[in-house]
């Protein structure tokens, strides 16, 4: 077995807008079993740094535990990180967001990780609109204990011991609109073209954002009757709209068909467009969105694509009126005023 | 583009770039697989029964493999495959039982083989096993052509020459030396089945400039001086040597001048040093020797002076390209430049020459004085005749000479058979996968970042004094494992299994170098842009799928795959395994009756 990549890439490969090339987003050769959808999403997260030119010590992965959480130590190997405690990556993510604005967060995280034991964690910090791309890896089992159903399994769904989840499944995606995500998305490790763009939209997002991805899990839930198998997600997908992302200062290359797409904004000027999209849909429409969900869910569909956006979110930053300085970066005088400041602020409760 | 067929035996053939461009397409990463193995003897003979002369070889072989190694489009040198060749042939132990062994039961069929250079001797070794008995004319004491006669000792040791002639000649080769076939009316005379020329390109090019005819005794030519000195017949030479000619016969004279007592050695050469024929190698090889390489001069004249040769003048030119590439040596007007020199050496071209065989036998020359031959059988128009190595289509090198020999025993056994000279035998193909557990592999798949290493020199002050001194030292057992492991393996195969695809994107995830694709397939120039990374190198083929559940294809660019197996070991269904391919070209010895038609 490998355990070390070839330092040898293409000669073609490109230098990014920052002089890096692709191999310099990537991490160290993946230990998860072969085939796994997770180093699917790996690739497209490191597609996404590439191509947006993100500088990669501007990044810091957080994670908790399980496959999913794993797969920091796969991409961005020249970026910080944090593998925190089961369930407690909303937290740290919290913690290091409010102590360094400057850094972007990306938290990655399972099914299990998430919809279990980090439940409690995650709808605070979609609550809370922390700053941060927040990824699940949901392969609806726990494979790294050999493949119970978790949370996100869906009602009827067979594992691969033949039997039927009695439960239903908890929807992330409808869990999040619910509780007020500004960026709620899902895609499908096997459709890069989806997912890449997503990504680079969500990087770009100024508060909470989240995008569910499917991702299979070879060993433990690829078998007949599971509703997350490469085969029955292919079978099933429905994409609400094909989602290109635009940077800032880039052009829009593709002319899109009048009344087929959409162009969105975001407030560092970069652009998320839809397109293929029907007239009556609107990514700004979180009632629309719930209405499709629910819909497309009844007729036995997956829905994929960008759910709902909020272009002009309140960041927790500003929610709470924090300094725009990091922590790290004031200086004692900034810290300690000095006991004439204190004496102008005793002065205001007199 | 429509599926591609593996089953045609050149599609992965083509993939193992080195053994391809190998005119006798031996099985490079084979055999520099066993090196890695401390296996000398068992990578010798995989040498040998390809292309026979492997201690020659791994000496002065041309070396088409290494530019067509793959290891230059993915890093920038190439394995050095020339000098493994030689770790081989140099730590070798007993190889002769490896070889077919004599007495061969009699077939009652006779050759004559004229010439005894690499064709004739290739000629003799694939016959002899199977019967024939061969007679081999040289009009010189020994055997080995011009391997013996154009090659300086110091670039090839008489001992490594003698051993591989010799097992051939041991084979029971009846010899004919010191025999100058002149007539080859002669030789049909006599009771030949059949007759195969391999008499080289032995006339080397004369300079009629102003001031030869007075001049003359100075100036010799090339190839004659060194064969003089190979059978020191020539032990000296003055001291001031101009040799004229910027190929490898150039760089030999000069050297070997140097080594007769020359203590000025200028090779002049008419064209820039880019253009210059030789090899690159062997230029620096020159240069390291402190001889003077002057570019951009062609000879005006020879100089006399009170009836003495006393030097060569030279005209300066400037090489100017037209759209074509085609090139045009202007005068530059500077004023001549005079070369002072004792002695000449011509080193600008050799030709093919049949003085000795008659215009009426029904033998048809064509354009340059060469026979008209069959390009695949070496048949000439006197169906018995059969020419190879340089004397077949002009000046090439060792290792044509070889690949010839071998495809005109193929022809001279079916010929004296009585069977059609168009039914070539086919290659020997086998396609194993190399797996030996999950993510195991039979070959050491980590792809070594080591650069080329050099080839260790002997001092210049110990190897100038003797010309039989080896200048090369070659690698030694431990330099030679490390270069062996920059081989990366191109012959063990990326095979592709559509039925067993779930389209994961595992490969394309984690393939280094970006080769895999899996996309909506179109026409081959459309596709090649479309590529996860665009397949531009166009003399690489594409390895297309056929039609996968989602309608789409797996496209596989070949140009820069490192054949590390990490598609294969990401594949969660073994749709991707590694396949080691071996191709071997059938040899005359070793038809089984199956054979393709041409």
């Amino acid at each position: 077995m490998s355990y070390i990549k070839p330092q040898f890439h293409h000669p073609e490969l490109k230098k990014n807008k920052v002089g890096y090339y692709k191999t310099d987003y990537e991490g160290v050769i993946s230990t998860l079993c072969a085939g796994c959808g997770h180093d699917s999403i790996s690739s497209a997260i490191v597609h996404a740094c590439y191509e947006i030119s993100l500088e990669p010590h501007r990044l810091a992965k957080l994670s908790g535990i399980g496959c999913s959480s794993k797969t920091p130590a796969y991409f961005l190997s020249n970026s910080h990180g944090f593998n925190s405690v089961h369930g407690r990556m909303p937290s740290v993510a919290t913690g290091a967001g409010l102590a360094n604005r400057d850094l972007i967060y990306m938290g990655i995280s399972g099914d299990g990780d998430t919809a279990s034991i980090g439940m409690g964690q995650f709808v605070h910090a979609v609550r809370r609109n922390i700053n941060m791309v927040y990824i699940v890896m949901n392969n609806g089992c726990y494979g790294l204990t050999k493949g119970q159903d978790s949370a996100t399994a869906d009602f009827g769904s067979i594992s691969k011991s033949g039997s039927e989840n009695p439960y239903t499944a908890i929807d992330l995606v409808g869990l999040a609109l619910e509780l007020n995500a500004g960026f709620v998305g899902r895609s499908f490790s096997g459709d890069k073209s989806q997912l890449v763009p997503m990504i680079k939209a969500a990087l770009s997002h100024p508060g909470f954002a989240f995008i569910d991805v499917i991702s299979p899990c070879v060993t433990f839930n690829n078998n007949q009757g599971s509703t997350k198998s490469y085969s029955y997600v292919r079978d099933h997908i429905e994409a609400t709209s094909v989602l290109d992302f635009v940077p800032f200062e880039e052009e829009i290359k593709v002319d899109y068909e009048d009344g087929t797409s959409a162009e969105l904004e975001l407030f560092n000027g970069s652009k998320i467009v839809l397109s293929k999209i029907s007239s009556h849909w609107d990514p700004r429409n979180k009632i629309l969105a719930k209405k499709y969900l629910n819909e497309s869910k009844e007729n036995g569909q997956i829905l994929t694509g960008l759910f709902y956006i909020d272009t002009e979110t309140e960041s927790f930053h500003k929610k709470l009126n924090t300094v725009t300085t990091p922590l790290n970066k004031l200086s004692k005088n900034d810290l300690c005023p000095g006991s004439s400041k204190l004496t102008d602020i005793n002065k205001t409760f007199m | 583009m429509k599926p591609t067929d593996i089953n045609d035996p050149e599609y992965f053939h083509k993939v193992v770039d080195c053994q391809y461009a190998c005119p006798a397409h031996t099985p490079v990463p084979e055999y520099i697989r066993l090196i890695a193995q401390g296996k000398y003897t068992e990578a010798y003979m995989i040498n040998w029964e390809s292309n026979v002369f492997p201690g020659v070889l791994g000496r002065t072989c041309d070396r088409p493999c290494e530019p067509a190694c793959r290891r230059v489009r993915v890093e920038e040198e190439p394995v050095a495959i020339c000098r493994l060749k030689r770790v081989a042939a140099d730590n070798k132990s007993n190889v002769k039982p490896f070889m077919p062994q004599g007495p061969f039961p009699s077939n009652s069929k006779k050759i004559a083989l004229i010439g005894g250079g690499p064709a004739s001797l290739t000629v003799a070794r694939d016959l002899a096993p199977l019967g024939y008995e061969i007679h081999l004319y040289d009009e010189w004491e020994s055997g080995g052509g011009m391997m013996r006669t154009q090659i300086p000792s110091f670039r090839l040791p008489l001992e490594v020459l003698n051993e591989e002639v010799n097992y051939i000649l041991d084979m029971g080769i009846h010899t004919h030396f010191n025999h100058y076939v002149d007539s080859m009316a002669q030789i049909l005379s006599k009771d030949y089945d059949a007759i195969f020329v391999g008499t080289g390109a032995p006339r080397g090019r004369q300079l009629d400039l102003p001031g030869y005819k007075e001049a003359q005794q100075h100036v010799q030519i090339g190839i004659e001086f060194l064969a003089n000195v190979a059978f020191e017949h020539t032990e000296e030479i003055g001291k001031k040597v101009i040799v004229l000619g910027g190929g490898n016969t150039a760089m030999d004279c000069c050297r070997t001048s140097k080594r007769l007592g020359a203590d000025h050695v200028y090779v002049v050469v008419r064209s820039p040093k880019a253009d210059m024929k030789a090899s690159p190698w062997e230029i620096d090889d020159a240069e390291r020797e402190g001889i003077n390489i002057l570019n951009n001069l062609p000879p005006k004249a020879y100089v006399m002076e009170n009836g003495k040769f006393i030097g060569m003048h030279f005209e300066h030119v400037q090489a100017v390209y037209d759209d074509n590439g085609k090139r045009k040596l202007i005068p530059t007007g500077e004023e001549d430049l005079f070369i002072e020199a004792t002695d000449v050496i011509l080193a600008i071209g050799q030709d093919n020459a049949f003085p000795w065989i008659e215009r009426d036998l029904g033998l048809e020359f064509g354009k340059w004085n060469l026979p008209v031959l069959d390009r695949n059988t070496f048949q000439s128009t006197l169906p018995k005749v059969f020419f190879g190595g340089d004397a077949a289509f002009g000046p090439e090198n060792v290792i044509t000479a070889v690949a010839h020999g071998h495809q005109a025993a193929i022809s001279i056994d079916l010929f004296c058979k009585g069977e059609s000279l168009a039914k070539r035998p086919a290659p020997m193909t086998n396609l194993i996968s190399q797996k030996m557990g999950i993510h195991e592999w039979t070959y050491d798949n980590h792809i070594a970042d080591d650069l080329r290493y050099l080839v260790p020199h002997e001092d210049n002050e110990k190897a100038l004094k003797d010309r039989k001194v080896e200048v090369e030292l070659g690698f030694g057992k431990e330099t030679g494992f490390k270069e062996a492991m920059r081989c990366l393996n191109c012959d063990v195969q990326t095979v592709f299994a559509t039925n067993l695809c779930i389209e994961c994107d595992a490969c394309v995830d984690v393939c280094p170098t970006d080769c895999i694709t899996f996309t909506e397939n179109g026409e081959e120039l459309e596709l090649r842009e479309r590529l996860n990374a665009p397949a531009l190198n166009k003399s690489q083929d594409l390895y297309v799928s056929d039609i996968l559940p989602t309608a789409r294809v797996m496209v596989k660019d070949e140009d820069v795959c490192l054949h590390c197996g990490l598609c294969a070991e990401r594949c969660p269904t073994a749709a991707w395994d590694m396949k080691k391919y071996l191709y071997n070209v059938t040899k005359s010895y070793e038809q089984d009756g199956a054979g393709v038609t041409i």
